[in-house]
Order: C-alpha cells, then structure tokens, then sequence
C-alpha cells in the first residue's frame, strides 16, 4: 500500500499556475532577506542609521521582514483563491471539468 | 494563585484530551486528527506548535541580555514560513497522509527513504524535544518551587497523558488555545511594559526597592591593584581569560567578589554578583544560599537620553523604541565569567557592562558582523538555517495533514504567519522591558517574560507563567505525536511491514508515545542548564540540512531519485550532527577550550544544507529512476 493522502485531494487545474507564483513570490522574499544579511556583513554600521521615527535601519528592516511576509502571503493567497475560482466557473460552464 | 492558575490550565489541557480521546478509534483520527480541523483553527494551532519554549522564554531571553542580535532569531523563524507557503504547504498536502516520511515517499515507495526519513524525523524531534523539557523545568522550579528533575517529570507525564489519549487532536486543540492565550496576554504585558515607561531605577511596580551597585576607587601597584576606599581588604586578585581581573574583597567578615575596570584612566572596582561552592555547600554574593539569599534580579538603565536619575513617561510603541536606539540612553548589561579561585573553588561571577542604546539596537553584540569572515560566515549560517528549517520540521509538516484540503493547508499557513509575526514584534518590546526593569535572573535569562510579568503583578505572572507551561506541554505533544508517527507508521507498519489492523496502529502509537516520552524526561534532566535557544537553533539547522533538500528537489527536479532522498537525508543528519559536535559552543559546554574545537563555526548549515543538495544531485544522477 502506497502512502495516499489522509483525505483526497481532487484535481486541480490551477496547481501548476500556483506552484509558478510561489516560486517566484519565494525568490522575492528571499532576495528581500538576503538584502538584509547582506548589509549586515557588508555595511554593518550602516544598521545603526537612523531612518524612521527614531528607529534604526536594523529595526525597521526586521519589522518590514516580518509586515512583508504577511502581505505576500495574503497577495499569494488572493491571486490562487482568484485562479482557482476561474477554474471553478470554466468547469461550470464547460460541464467538462477543463477550464 | 500561580499554582491555582497552573493547576486550572493543566485540568482544562487533560479534560480537553480526555474529551476528544473517545473520538480517537483510527488510525487516521490519531495521526492526522482525521484531516478535518478547520484552516483558522489550525492556523493557530500552527502559531501554538511553533511558539515553543525557544520563542517565548528564549527569544525574550536572548533579546534581554544581547539586545537585537536576539531579535534576528525572532525575523529568521518568521522568514521561513515563506518557504513553508509558498514552496511546501499545498504540494506535500498532496503528496502526505500521516508523516513527513509519507510525503518524501509518495512516489517511490522506497525501504531505503522509509528508513532514513523515520530515522532523521526522531533525530530531530529528539533534537528539538531537549530544550522544550529543559525550559519546563526551567519555569516549573520558580513557579511550584519543586526541583528542575521533578518538573521535567511532571511535564512529561502530562504530555504522555494528552498524547496517548487522544494523538493530534487534542494536541491541535491545546496548541489553538495555547497559542492564542500566548497572544493575547503578550499584547496586554507589551502594553504594560511601554504604558510604565523607563526609568534609570526600575523598582518593579514599587515592589522591589532599586539595589544601587557600589563602585569602589582602586588604584595600580605594578601588577597589584590596591582599594582607595578605606574598610576594604583585597584578598585575592584572579586575571582570567580576555584579561578580565576580578578581586575578592573583604570587609567585615565578608568576602565578595568585584570587577575591574579602566576608564578615562580612572580605576574603579564594580560590585558583581557571585556564586561561590565551597565544599558543595552554595554561598551567593558572600553568603549561604537560602530562600531569602538569592542572586538578585538585574537590568536597567544607566542614562536615559543622557541622563542619569532620568525617567521616560507618556512613551508609545514607537518612542519605546526610539528611546532606547538613542546613542545618549545607556543600558546596564550583565555577562559571566567563571573561574577557579586560589582555594580550588569554583566561582561564577555575574560582573555589570554598560552598553549603550545605538549598540544594543543592531546585530553585533553576540553574531560578530564586524569581526573576521570567520565569524561572519557563522552569521550567514545561522540566517541560512534559521530561513530553510521552518519547513523541514517534522512536527510543522505533519500539521498540513490535520486539515481537509491543500488550500486549507494554504490559508492555515497565512493565519500561522500573520499570528507568529504578530508574536515576535512583540517578542523585541518583552526582551527590551525584560533589560531595563530588572526582571533578568542573571543565572538563567530563560525566565525573563516570566520575570518582567512579575514585575507588574502576580496575577499576570500565574497566567504567563501557566502559558509559557502550556507553550512546552504543546510542543512537546506535536512532536511526540511526530516521533510515535515516525516510529509506529514509518518503520513498524511501512518499513518492517508488520501487519496490523487499524486498532493496532494506533495502540502501537500510543505505546511510542509513552516511550519517546520518556527518554524525552531523560534527556530533559541530563541537559539540565543548556541554553534553549541555542538547542533549538541547532534542531533547526539539522532539518534544514536533513530533509529540506529531499522536499524540494522532490518536487521541482524531476531527476530526483529514492537512492539520492536517502544519500542526501543521511549526509544531512551525519553532517549536521558532526560540525555541532566539533564546534566551538559544544567545546564550552564539554568544557574545554572553545579555540581547540576542530571546526570554527557554531552553526553548521552553511556547510551541511549545501552537501546535502550536492549529495542528492550526485546520487540521482548516478541511480537509474526507480518511481513506483
């Protein structure tokens, strides 16, 4: 017996779009990060400047690290939700299950 | 009322399991609680999972002795739930029924992958099971005054209770609650902490008057320092490692130990905290240790904007910050040194450092950014390892399993992101209140959220306290959920075959439980005084390298192989495990000279996350493609 899915999933036409958006939103958010580590080695003191309401570039960085992860998990999910409710009224329509 | 509190949260988590164990009869409603919790409810539950002691007691605790530089563990495990979402959740729903193994083995069907990835699921849940029971009997001793071994014990019993009655599920439902118990009063303690504002004599709440260190005049006789201030005998004067010179000084009978220090040309001598054993027998700060001499609580500030005797009202979140990023605010740190004293007795001195804002509020105080490339390379490690293991942990994985749909498994993920995110902005206002209000235990900074609620009533204490216990009673219950799956699932019913009906799967999981259980009570009392945060962090490291690489190139090379997912699950472990064997940190703690240890770096993923790839590259290149 083969390990199958504790419950099945059906097909899902809108999986190879979502799998392209992830990666693309994960090399952002990874060039997002590695920005971060990358000043910190580089131009550590530059951490130390001020650039907001009294906060420090370090701080305001990690925060935005944080905010940005948030956001581009709520885009990503409004653009799969969108994708697969496109699918889900071609299928409708179509009566063929292909969108 | 603490142990009324502890009391109520413990009945409440084990009524709760007891309740839904009799919902328990298959083996999928044990393993993956029957795939049929709601996305919002396991969005928490995922913020449950992953707000483990580390994050609680050891991130605030890290962030209230070396500032931002603990903060960088608070952004690198939030980082990583971008690779969960956004490369993980959907496809290894997909692809998993119970366990991580399922999913890496979906399409093989390999003995070879069943076997490596059971065996590196119990590693590091192992791994990451130590500092979850080392921090419950860190907290428990405080709160029920009964000794670290006893609340190692309780603990354990407990989760083994929660988790053979009822797997998942309730491990689910606790985690929902503890996580957003976790959340809540967090929030109103970050209020309290900025609502009280700063000040330079911190006397928490009027409850513990202020203790002014004294600072002595001392002057240079060639190697020998000498005391101005009259009354005070210079015993003995001990130069350690760094050039560090502590003195042990008498006066009236008795003897403390001061730090010395140069500035402006000026010697002075600062009075430390010290814990001294003397034929086994514990003296602290010069005399017998009892229930009414124990190190004293630090942390505060020396200048605030500039000025001493200061105090900083009407502040909100962001001049909180802004006060304490100011190069004029000095902070009063506390480091320890440890030595041997000229009568062969083991002395651990807790010795003040003023640090000021603008260096407490960048990385560099314990990562060394501006020191050798050697020493950068172990930061880039630990952001590496931090970014990459998120979605390699086990008992994170087997969630995705617990809901009803890959999009369930999409939208769980973005609720865990927006709550863990939520959580660790204000995990830097707890670390930074914890610094500068005296609420720092300088022997153990685990306890200072616990500490810092203290600070304000017993009350918030008794709940925090009971939450912080419920944080590790959680934990430790996923990931022992992960480590009977791994053992019952994997290896008995996948790997070795042996038949059993549904009944037995999960009676064989409920015997796992009980025994992974109690080697986790073992280790818990042998690892006694380890660092949690730093276990964790190696936990992280050693999934990023073991089962990172085999979930992503099996699903985006096509290449991949069942020979090349277990070469490079195997490299990931062995590697992983051997560079934190042979590193400098290891060396402390066996304790020998951090400088003989044969591999310079602390973390080791910068090395063991890439030969993992490698590994699997090379090895699926050279195997045939065996799919099933």
């Amino acid at each position: 017996m083969l390990h199958e899915p504790a419950t099945p999933a059906g097909k899902d036409p809108a999986g190879p779009y979502k799998v392209r958006l992830g990666i693309w939103m994960f090399l952002a958010y990874s060039l997002f990060y590695a920005s971060f580590v990358a000043i910190n080695l580089l131009f550590p003191l530059a951490m130390a400047s001020i650039v907001f309401a009294g906060l420090n570039l370090a701080t305001v960085y990690g925060f935005a690290l944080i905010i940005v992860a948030l956001l581009e998990a709520l885009v990503y999910d409004w653009l799969c939700r969108r994708k697969e409710a496109y699918y889900i009224h071609a299928e409708k329509t179509a009566g063929t299950g292909k969108g | 009322m603490a142990i009324f509190i502890f009391v109520f949260f413990v009945v409440l988590v084990i009524g709760l399991s007891l309740y839904l164990g009799n919902k328990t009869k298959t083996s999928s409603a044990y393993y993956a609680a029957g795939g049929k919790i709601h996305w919002g409810v396991n969005g928490i539950a995922f913020a449950g999972d992953y707000l483990s002691a580390a994050s609680f007691l050891g991130i605030c605790g890290m962030i209230a002795t070396i500032g931002y530089d603990g903060f960088l563990y608070s952004i690198g495990y939030l980082a990583g739930w971008i690779v969960a979402l956004f490369v993980v959740a959907e496809p290894l729903k997909r692809l998993g029924k119970f366990t991580f193994t399922d999913a890496v083995d979906a399409n093989y069907n390999s003995r070879g992958i069943k076997l490596t990835a059971a065996i590196s699921t119990l590693v590091v849940s192992i791994c990451y099971l130590i500092p979850q029971m080392v921090g419950a009997g860190v907290l428990v001793e405080p709160l029920l005054g009964i000794p670290h071994a006893w609340g190692v014990l309780m603990v354990g019993a407990i989760v083994i209770t929660i988790v053979a009655t009822a797997g998942m599920a309730s491990t689910t439902y606790v985690q929902f609650l503890k996580g957003s118990l976790l959340i809540i009063f967090s929030s109103v303690l970050v209020g309290a902490v900025v609502i009280r504002g700063l000040t330079t004599q911190p006397d928490q709440g009027g409850k513990v008057p202020f203790y002014e260190y004294t600072q002595l005049s001392a002057a240079r006789a060639g190697d020998q320092i000498t005391v101005s201030d009259t009354g005070w005998n210079v015993v003995e004067q001990k130069e350690i490692k760094g050039g560090l010179v502590f003195l042990k000084l008498e006066k009236d009978g008795m003897e403390t130990w001061w730090s010395a220090s140069e500035k402006d040309g000026e010697l002075s001598l600062y009075e430390t905290q010290s814990v001294v054993f003397k034929k086994d027998v514990k003296w602290i700060n010069g005399q017998p240790a009892s229930e009414t001499n124990q190190l004293r609580q630090v942390g505060n500030l020396e200048k605030i904007s500039g000025k001493n005797d200061g105090e900083a009202g009407n502040l909100n979140l962001f001049s909180f910050l802004a006060t304490m990023t100011s190069k004029d605010t000095t902070v009063r740190t506390w480091k320890t040194a440890n030595f041997v004293d000229s009568a062969e007795q083991k002395v651990t001195v807790y010795y003040p450092s003023l640090v000021t804002g603008d260096r407490i509020m960048r990385p560099g105080l314990k990562f060394k950014v501006e020191g050798t490339w050697l020493e950068k390379l172990d930061f880039l490690s630990l952001m590496l390892a931090l970014f990459m293991g998120t979605a390699a942990l086990p008992h994170i994985l087997i969630r995705y399993y617990t809901v009803p749909s890959p999009a369930s498994a999409r939208k769980s993920t973005i609720v865990a992101i927006a709550a863990i995110g939520f959580f660790y902005i204000l995990t830097l206002f707890m670390g930074l209140g914890a610094m500068v209000n005296g609420s720092l235990n300088p022997a153990d900074s685990n306890m200072a959220a616990p500490l810092l609620a203290r600070s304000f009533s017993e009350l918030l204490f008794a709940i925090i306290s009971a939450i912080a216990f419920a944080t590790v009673l959680g934990t430790v219950s996923g990931l022992i959920v992960a480590a009977s799956g791994a053992v019952a699932h994997d290896l008995f019913d996948r790997y070795l075959k042996i038949k059993m009906d549904d009944h037995q799967k999960v009676r064989a999981g409920k015997i796992t439980a009980f025994v992974i259980g109690g080697i986790a009570i073992l280790l818990g009392i042998l690892f006694k005084g380890m660092n949690v945060s730093f276990l964790v962090g190696l936990a992280f490291a050693v999934a990023a390298s073991a089962n990172l690489p085999a979930i992503i190139m099996l699903l985006f090379w096509k290449k991949t192989t069942a020979k090349g997912i277990a070469a490079s699950i195997v490299v990931g472990i062995v590697s992983s495990l051997t560079l934190i064997a042979f590193s400098p940190e290891l060396y402390t703690l066996y304790g020998r000279n951090p400088l003989d240890a044969p591999i310079p770096l602390n973390n080791p993923g910068i090395v063991s996350i890439p030969l993992s790839f490698i590994t699997l590259v090379v090895v699926s290149l050279l195997t045939p493609k065996a799919k099933a």
